[in-house]
Formats: structure tokens, C-alpha cells, sequence
């Protein structure tokens, strides 16, 4: 019997980038708020010591920020005819664990999504005709870009973001991205300095009349203060960055951007190393009464709470949705329900052109320092005579050159002994990489539900992700790799070699940690679970902050959304909720 | 009016109707008034533990005699000074001597505080009066026989301690006096960073120089420009105060504290004349060491681990980042006559201050568990002669004694 806590004003799942954003914005709006985190505390002070931060086979190979499965993993398939097993490691992707989320060892990349990723049902019908969608069920997220435009200038200001803005106020900007929407100023900060590889690149992809631009980067390019008086610093170029805590507070993460001003305030407090196991509903379900956690010791208590936010990790949210009941769950058979519905993820490919002298020095790095092309990204290019929709940004962003991991031999070098020595020592300086991110664009196959066989430790159902890659994101990838393969053509180097995306997605190789979709936001309360301010239909009083809104992912890396959307979600509950608590902000 | 000092006015305020007498409001502005003197004499500081309730009891003190633990100084009439007279109080404050006649050790730094006029005393006890008993039993003297005896503290205040209010000097503007009525006063700056005698009161005549204190170094605060605050605008020195950040350093260790407590709740008028008074302080300069040759063992080895492990953060040149990581160059806190701070920053680490304008509290990182004493002491040896600092080597036994 859980033991029952005095109430808060708000309780929040999770102290990532949204718990801890939502956390400052509604503490500075005067609630009591609780963030529930079932990872460790972490800050930079204490746990990304400078002399052991950059040990890459404590974080990069054996992963000691992230998720173990033994805490909760999931079962995977490829389609519903096949039986789902457990992940017995994640490999594909890396959730993460503790305070500050997978927002701690993230890369750093941070795009805005277009008015057409918002729109992309509407803009592709319109454009093409719905005839175009086939069996794609995008959707349109309920929001436009101009409405997301303050939002993503917040979490850009408070992030210290840097690069060149490529259209501001409607004007472009040379340098910049001429594909982004109209932004109202530039980024923070100037871009980072560019190394070897990314120069390499963008001079080949402008000799060929396209449009590259520095990355927008969370790693700063200067010292910088932000909004909240934070201070942080120059990026070192260090090349850990993924995987890893920084250590020199030059990557914006909750640590190094809003926890020093949250925690000192008198109406915020974080319980760690505690799950949240269930959010309680009323008889009627239609009102959340508090989370059911568990703590280190393995007591269970009952938290009263006025208000719910789920800001875990975007898988996650939808499984402790579904664990609470809040909404039902989707059957694709008959396409009916709204939690688990539009699962997406990142189509990727890559390609490694080998030089012979070209000492591109690739530990010089860090994990958003490179230039990216978005003239093939989205709906930028005209999709008319093509089989596909959606496409891919190209990013040269080099972001290591780390000695366990990096030693990049081209195909047909023997796997180990002396031959293979030679190979890396000669390759090492001497391949560039560079890759396309995919748009993921929802089919009614993909989809998350509850495993019926495989139980964590709690004796709760594992979630079930049933995900392969759509056929049109093939073909939008096949293109693309043609694409790269003729910018890699012109590089001069000695051998090109792609790698392809093929259908089959293995969850036993790394890809991308851009799980989308499961709780999506929308204006249609039969096909989505949360409405444009991420409030849940079926339970007025819980909001869903993260990824998991996503209602499919477009061809860019998801945290500057991510941000935005708690910032979003933090103004429709401070200017229109907190006056009517309780109630649905849309009427559908 | 602060807001601070508006909340107490106004809980004054409720209070009134079982005041004694008359002058509400008066009342109210003495307990306002009196809550500034506790900012000014830092009351909080030595008798708030860590997390514990308001001005009930301290952490321990170590002095060179023993352990001290400031007590209860609530209204509790048990356990606190609930049963003291405005009298006691006064007498504690400028005579240490408490209720009862018992003797106060000076690590209650009553020679600075007998330089208080008394309507200010007045108004610390009308404040005092006001904050939430506790119950909260501090058996202060901890320390060994025979300091133990309070009554020793007689012959003590015969030998070190004066008690006279403070004299302006007319030469000086009204600003210097109120600075260095403060600095001498309430603000008891020399309690940390004045050396002691072997009796352990102030050496008058190296005040402010820099002293030892609980395994730190209290730095030089006077004018001296290597050493001191002298190569510090009075804008950055109050900057330093009031936020505890800089350009130059950042506050972390007994000084955070003290900035957090009492300097960053301080006006801008007390700290420019804070400033002011210290900029006058002290030799214009003294002798200019040599630093020491960039091909002595030491400093190449040092030059060395400090590539390694000190550059990322604050530069190839010592440079520093703004409000981030503290300049090593041209730096009086570098070049101290004792490295125990230095060593003390490489070896255990710590946290800068958090104040409501300077809230990012870096941190310096525990660098001893891969450094061993000589590899710290080289790279502070080169530290301390780079960059136009110049300063004696730091050999391996003061590391080792700090690791002790």
C-alpha cells in the first residue's frame, strides 16, 4: 500500500530538457513543483570531472549515462506478424538516465522544423495532391511554424545557440540555411570555427550550386550568458560530446543552462533515483490525482498533484501513458485509438570518401561543429516526379576522432592484425564522413503498444515497438545517398564508399536516438493524444512534453522541437490554464 | 527599503498590537535597521549551520586552539539568548561578556563588534528579537583543557583587546570612514584575513595581509598590487562583493559564504566604501619578485601538466573565461605568499558562490586522485610564474599537509 505524500501543485515525470524547462517556467509562475527523476542526480561539478569526463570506455562503450535495459527495456519487431522479443541491450538507440535526461550526452544539433514539417499532410496534399500520400498516415501537428517561432528563439537563447541565421524577418541571409522559416533575430551565438572536413565539403557542395551552412550547434562557439544570468563557455573542440557529459560547460544540457538558478528556489524540489510507476486517475478517468513511485529502497508513495506532466523520454512517456490508462491504445488492424499511433524514427545514411594525404585531424571535433545542406531536407525541392516524399538533411558534422571507437578502414581491410594497424594508421587522418538524416514519415504499421508476454522488474507489461522502415523513406533515402555520392564524387578523394539504408531495421545496431511519436499532438482528439499545447485530451490535467508529439520526424535531429514544445506547453499553462485548472484548452 | 527589510517591517507591523509602547512604526524601521547590521556584521554566517534554521547554532569553528561551535542565537529561551537583557547583549557585543558574566572566546569577533555604536547594537537586538525561537542545544566550547576555561578569556582581552569605538580620521572622506568603520567594525574583515599572534589575536601590524584559515588562505585584501586588491578597480572589487564574480575570480570556499550571507545583501554605498578603504591600504608595492626561469625542472614539468589538465578550462595563456573559469594571469590570488588555497583547489576542488546575479556556481574539479603532490606542486609552481605572476615555488610537502 503505497504511503500517501503531502500534495504539490505540479508533479513532473522526468528532469530532462522539457521537466527541467517546465519546471522553471511554472515555479516562476509561483506553483509548487516536484519533478520525479528515476535516474541519479548529476551535475558538472560532481560527475563531469575534466580528468575522467573524456573516458570513452567508461561512457562511449560501456554507456554509464544511460539507460540499462535491466531498468526497463522493450520488447521489437519488424511488423505485427512477427513475435516481439526484449532488447537485451540498446544498440539502436540510447534513452538516457538521470538528471538531465538524454539531453546530457546529446551531440548538440538543433534545428527548427518548417511550417511544411508542421503542415506535412496538408502541405503534400496540397502541393501534390493527397493521391501522393499512399499509404503514409503523416498528420499535421496542430501548430504552424509562426506559432512555434517564440518558442524556438526561447530554447535557442537558452541554450546559447550557434550559427547563421539564413532568413530573418523574411530576408535571407548569405551563409545561412535559405530553406529555414523566417526567424525574428540570429542565433545567440556566431557559428563554431570549422575544421578540415566541413570545409572540404562545403566548398564541393557550393561548387555544385547547393546551399551549405554552418550546423546550428550547442556547442558554443564563445563564452555566453544566458537568460537566466548562466554562464557558459567555449567549446574546446574536445570530440566528446555524445555519450558523454561535458565538462568544460560549453554544451548546453539542464545542467549547464537551467539547474544552477532552478534548484535554489524554494518551490522546487527533485526526488532522484525514483519511478514513477503509474499516473492515478480518478473513477472517472478523466482527472489525474497524483504518480504512484517507487524509491531506491523499494517503498512505494502516493504524490497528490494538481497537475501532471509526463517529461520523460518520448518512448517512455507513451508507455507510462499507456501503464495509466490515460487514452486507449492504438490497433493498427482497425485503426482506431490514440496512444501508440505514428511511431516514427530517423532514415539514415552515410557515406566515407578515403584520401591519401588529407590529415583532416579528426579529433579536432565536436558533436554539432560541421556544415550541413538542406537543399534536399523536407519539402525544399520539388517532390512532382519523384516516388517519395519527405527527405533528408546532409550533415558533414565530424564528431570524433576517439581511439576505441574511430578507426575507419575502407571494405576489404583485413579485421584485426598487422595489415589492419597499417590501414588504420593510414586512414585515420584520411576519411571523410558525412551523412543524411532522414525524415521518418508514420505508416499504420509502426506503431507501440503493450508487450503481452515480457514484464519489467515492476511486474508491469514492457512496451512493444513494432517498426520497420516505411517503403517511401527507402526510396527518399535512395535518392539522397545518389545525391551524396555525387557531392563524395567531386571531393577528390581516392575511394568513395555509401552506405545505403535498406529495409530491416536492426535494433542491434546503432543508428539514431530520434525515437518520435506514440503520444502525438493534433487537433483530432480520435487520432491524437495530446492537443497543439500537448495536453491530453482524455485527461485535462496531464500534459505530454517531449518527442513523443512528434506526429512523424522530419529530416533533422528533434531537441530544438523538443525544447520549444515545453515552452509552449509552459505558456498555454501559465496564461490560459492555471486560470481555468482542470478544463481543455481546445474544444474539438 | 529592501524587500527583506519591507517583510519585517510589515511582520512588525502585526505584531503591534501587543507592543508595549507607542512608536509602531519607529519600532519597525529599528527592527528593518537591525536586520541590515546583521547583514553588516554577517550574524549568519557563523551561528546558521548548512541547511539548518536561521542563526540556530553554526557549523563547528576550527581555531588554532580547538573546535568552537557558534550558538543558538534565537530568542529560545532554553536553548538561546531568549533570557538575555538589551544589556547582556550589549555587553557581549562590545566586551564579550555574555548573560551570567560568562566569557566569550574572540572567535566571536567582539573586538570588531565594540566598535559599534550602540543604537546600532540596539537595533541588531530589536531585530534579533524578531526571528522564530528554536530549540536547538549548541554546546559551544568544544575545545581542550585549559582553553576550556572561559575565564582564561580575561587575562586574553587584557593582553589583545582595547575595547574603543571607532575614530574617523578627518582627513579622509565620509566615505573612506564609513568603509573603514566596516572593514574594522561590523564587517570584521580582519577576523579571516589579519594574522594572528600566538595568542591568536589580530598582528596589528600586518592587517589584512592574508592568514590561514580552516585549511584555506584568507588572501591579502590590501592595496598591494601583485598581492592585494590594489590591480582591482574599485568597480570590479565591489563587482567581487556583490556578486561574488568578477572578471578576475570567483569567489568559492569561507569567502562564498561570507558573500552569500552578508556582502551581496550589502548597499552599493557600503561596498564602494568597502572598496574605498581598501584601495588605501597597505604598501603601494612591494619588492617585485623575479619569477622564476621558464627552464627550471619545475616550471617545465609543470608547464606540461598544465597543458593537460588546467588548459581547457582556463586557457593556453591563463586567461580564463568571464564569470566561468577564473583568470590565472596577472593574478594576486595566484601569487599569495601561502599556496595552501591553490593547492587546495587542485587537490579537493570546489564550488564557486551562487548569488541571485552570478547563479552559475562552476566548479573546479578534484584533480588529486591523478596528481600526486610534486605533480601539484609544479603546476602551481608554474602557474605562480607565468603570465606576470611571480612567487615562490610550492614544494610537495604543502600539498602533502593539505591532503593530511
Amino acid at each position: 500500500m503505497a504511503k500517501i505524500l503531502p500534495r504539490k501543485d505540479v508533479v513532473i515525470v522526468g528532469l530532462g530538457w522539457s521537466g527541467a524547462i517546465l519546471a522553471h517556467e511554472l515555479t516562476d509562475a509561483g506553483l509548487d513543483v516536484l519533478a520525479i527523476e528515476r535516474g541519479p542526480w548529476r551535475d558538472t561539478a560532481r560527475d563531469f570531472n575534466i580528468g575522467y569526463a573524456q573516458d570513452e570506455l567508461r561512457y562511449a562503450i560501456r554507456r554509464d549515462l544511460f539507460l540499462q535495459p535491466a531498468t526497463e527495456t522493450m520488447t521489437v519487431r519488424n511488423s505485427d506478424a512477427e513475435r516481439a522479443l526484449p532488447m537485451r541491450d540498446y544498440a539502436s538507440f540510447l534513452p538516457g538516465n538521470g538528471v538531465g535526461g538524454a539531453g546530457v550526452h546529446w551531440n548538440g544539433q538543433t534545428w527548427r522544423f518548417w511550417n511544411s514539417d508542421f503542415r506535412t499532410r496538408s502541405n503534400i496534399v496540397e502541393r501534390y495532391g493527397a493521391a501522393k500520400l499512399g499509404e503514409l498516415t503523416v498528420r499535421d501537428w496542430g501548430v504552424t511554424g509562426a506559432d512555434m517561432e517564440s518558442a524556438y528563439d526561447r530554447f535557442e537563447a537558452l541554450a546559447g545557440i550557434s550559427g547563421t541565421a539564413g532568413n530573418v524577418g523574411g530576408t535571407i541571409r548569405p551563409g545561412g540555411n535559405p530553406f529555414e522559416d523566417p526567424r525574428a533575430r540570429d542565433y545567440p551565438n556566431p557559428p563554431m570555427k570549422m575544421t578540415k572536413a566541413p570545409i572540404l565539403f562545403a566548398e564541393t557542395a557550393m561548387a555544385m550550386g547547393l546551399h551549405p551552412f554552418p550546423c546550428p550547434s550547442a556547442n558554443l562557439s564563445q563564452p555566453y550568458v544566458n537568460p537566466l544570468g548562466i554562464a557558459m563557455g567555449q567549446c574546446t573542440f574536445c570530440g566528446f560530446c555524445e555519450r558523454f557529459g561535458c565538462a568544460n560547460y560549453s554544451k548546453a544540457s539542464a545542467q549547464t543552462t537551467i539547474l544552477p538558478v532552478l534548484m535554489k528556489k524554494p518551490n522546487f524540489e527533485v526526488r532522484t533515483d525514483s519511478e514513477v510507476l503509474h499516473v492515478d486517475l480518478d473513477p472517472s478517468k478523466t482527472f489525474a490525482r497524483g504518480v504512484t513511485y517507487v524509491d531506491t529502497s523499494g517503498e512505494t508513495w502516493f504524490q497528490p498533484a494538481d497537475l501532471v506532466l509526463l517529461c520523460a523520454y518520448g518512448l517512455h512517456n507513451v508507455r507510462l501513458m499507456m501503464l495509466s490508462g490515460i487514452g486507449t491504445i492504438y490497433d493498427p488492424a482497425t485503426d482506431v485509438g490514440t496512444v501508440g499511433r505514428n511511431y516514427c524514427y530517423q532514415t539514415n545514411a552515410g557515406v566515407t570518401v578515403y584520401f591519401d594525404d588529407a590529415t583532416l585531424n579528426p579529433f579536432i571535433a565536436a558533436g554539432a561543429l560541421g556544415q550541413t545542406v538542406d537543399d534536399y531536407n523536407g519539402d525544399a525541392f520539388d517532390h512532382s516526379a519523384l516516388d517519395f516524399v519527405g527527405g533528408a538533411g546532409i550533415n558533414c558534422v565530424p564528431t570524433n576522432g576517439r581511439p576505441i571507437a574511430f578507426h575507419p578502414t575502407p571494405p576489404g581491410t583485413p579485421r584485426w592484425g598487422a595489415d589492419w594497424k597499417k590501414a588504420v594508421a593510414k586512414n585515420y587522418s584520411n576519411a571523410l564522413s558525412f551523412g543524411s538524416q532522414g525524415s521518418s514519415y508514420a505508416i499504420r504499421g509502426n506503431h507501440l503498444d503493450l508487450d503481452p508476454t515480457y514484464t519489467d522488474r515492476f511486474g508491469r507489461p514492457l512496451m512493444r515497438m513494432t517498426f520497420d522502415f516505411a517503403d517511401n523513406d527507402i526510396r527518399m533515402s535512395a535518392w539522397v545517398s545518389d545525391r551524396m555520392e555525387a557531392i563524395a564524387g567531386r571531393m577528390g578523394g581516392r575511394q568513395v564508399v555509401s552506405d545505403r539504408r535498406k529495409k530491416g531495421w536492426d535494433s542491434t545496431v546503432y543508428q539514431s536516438t530520434h525515437n518520435t511519436g506514440g503520444a502525438i499532438m493534433g487537433t483530432d482528439p480520435k487520432a491524437s493524444a495530446v492537443n497543439p499545447f500537448l495536453q491530453s485530451w482524455d485527461v485535462p490535467n496531464v500534459f505530454v512534453v517531449g518527442a513523443s508529439a512528434f506526429p512523424q520526424n522530419p529530416g533533422k535531429n528533434p531537441t530544438g522541437t523538443v525544447g520549444a514544445l515545453a515552452f509552449r506547453a509552459a505558456d498555454a499553462i501559465r496564461r490560459q490554464y492555471l486560470a481555468n485548472p482542470g478544463k481543455p484548452l481546445v474544444t474539438p | 527599503m529592501n524587500p527583506a527589510t519591507f517583510l519585517l517591517a510589515l511582520a512588525a507591523a502585526a505584531l503591534a498590537p501587543t507592543a508595549a509602547f507607542a512608536g509602531d512604526v519607529d519600532q519597525a524601521d529599528r527592527i528593518g535597521r537591525g536586520a541590515y547590521q546583521a547583514v553588516l556584521g554577517d550574524c549568519a554566517g557563523c551561528h546558521t549551520a548548512p541547511g539548518g534554521a536561521p542563526f540556530a547554532g553554526g557549523a563547528p569553528i576550527a581555531t588554532p586552539f580547538g573546535t568552537l561551535i557558534p550558538p543558538n542565537i534565537t530568542p529560545d529561551r532554553d536553548t538561546g539568548i531568549g533570557d538575555w537583557s538589551l544589556d547582556d547583549f550589549r555587553s557581549a557585543m562590545t566586551r564579550g561578556v555574555g548573560h551570567d558574566g560568562i566569557r566569550l572566546y574572540p572567535a566571536m569577533p567582539y573586538p570588531n563588534y565594540a566598535k559599534m555604536p550602540e543604537p546600532d547594537i540596539d537595533d541588531l537586538w530589536a531585530f534579533l528579537g524578531t526571528i522564530a525561537p528554536v530549540k536547538n542545544d549548541v554546546d559551544a566550547n568544544q575545545l581542550p583543557f585549559p582553553f576550556s576555561i572561559r575565564t582564561l578569556m580575561i587575562g586574553w582581552n587584557l593582553l589583545e583587546f582595547t575595547p574603543k569605538p571607532f575614530a574617523p580620521d578627518a582627513a579622509q572622506s565620509a566615505e573612506w570612514n564609513r568603509g573603514a568603520y566596516l572593514v574594522q567594525g561590523p564587517a570584521h574583515c580582519g577576523a579571516c584575513h589579519t594574522p594572528k599572534t600566538i595568542f591568536g589575536g589580530d598582528d596589528a601590524g600586518k592587517a589584512l595581509t592574508g592568514a590561514s584559515l580552516q585549511g584555506w588562505w584568507a588572501p591579502d585584501i590590501t592595496a598591494a598590487p601583485t598581492t592585494g586588491v590594489g590591480s582591482w578597480s574599485k568597480e570590479e572589487l565591489v563587482a567581487y562583493l556583490a556578486t561574488g564574480v568578477n572578471g578576475h575570480t570567483i569567489a568559492s570556499g569561507p569567502m562564498a559564504e561570507a558573500i552569500a550571507a552578508s556582502t551581496s545583501k550589502m548597499t552599493p554605498e557600503d561596498l564602494g566604501a568597502i572598496a574605498t578603504y581598501l584601495k588605501t591600504l597597505g604598501p603601494s608595492d612591494a619588492a617585485r619578485p623575479t619569477p622564476l626561469a621558464a627552464s627550471d625542472p619545475a616550471m617545465k614539468h609543470g608547464a606540461a601538466i598544465y597543458v593537460d589538465n588546467c588548459s581547457a578550462c582556463h586557457g593556453g595563456r591563463g586567461e580564463g573565461s568571464k564569470d566561468l573559469f577564473p583568470a590565472l594571469a596577472s593574478s594576486p590570488i595566484v601569487a599569495q605568499a601561502d599556496a595552501t588555497t591553490l593547492a587546495r583547489m587542485v587537490v579537493i576542488g570546489s564550488q564557486g558562490v551562487h548569488t541571485a546575479a552570478k547563479p552559475t556556481t562552476p566548479a573546479m574539479p578534484s584533480l588529486g586522485w591523478r596528481l600526486d603532490d610534486a605533480a601539484v606542486a609544479d603546476v602551481l609552481t608554474f602557474v605562480r610564474n607565468s603570465w606576470g605572476n611571480a612567487a615562490a615555488r610550492v614544494t610537495p610537502g604543502t600539498v602533502a599537509k593539505l591532503r593530511n
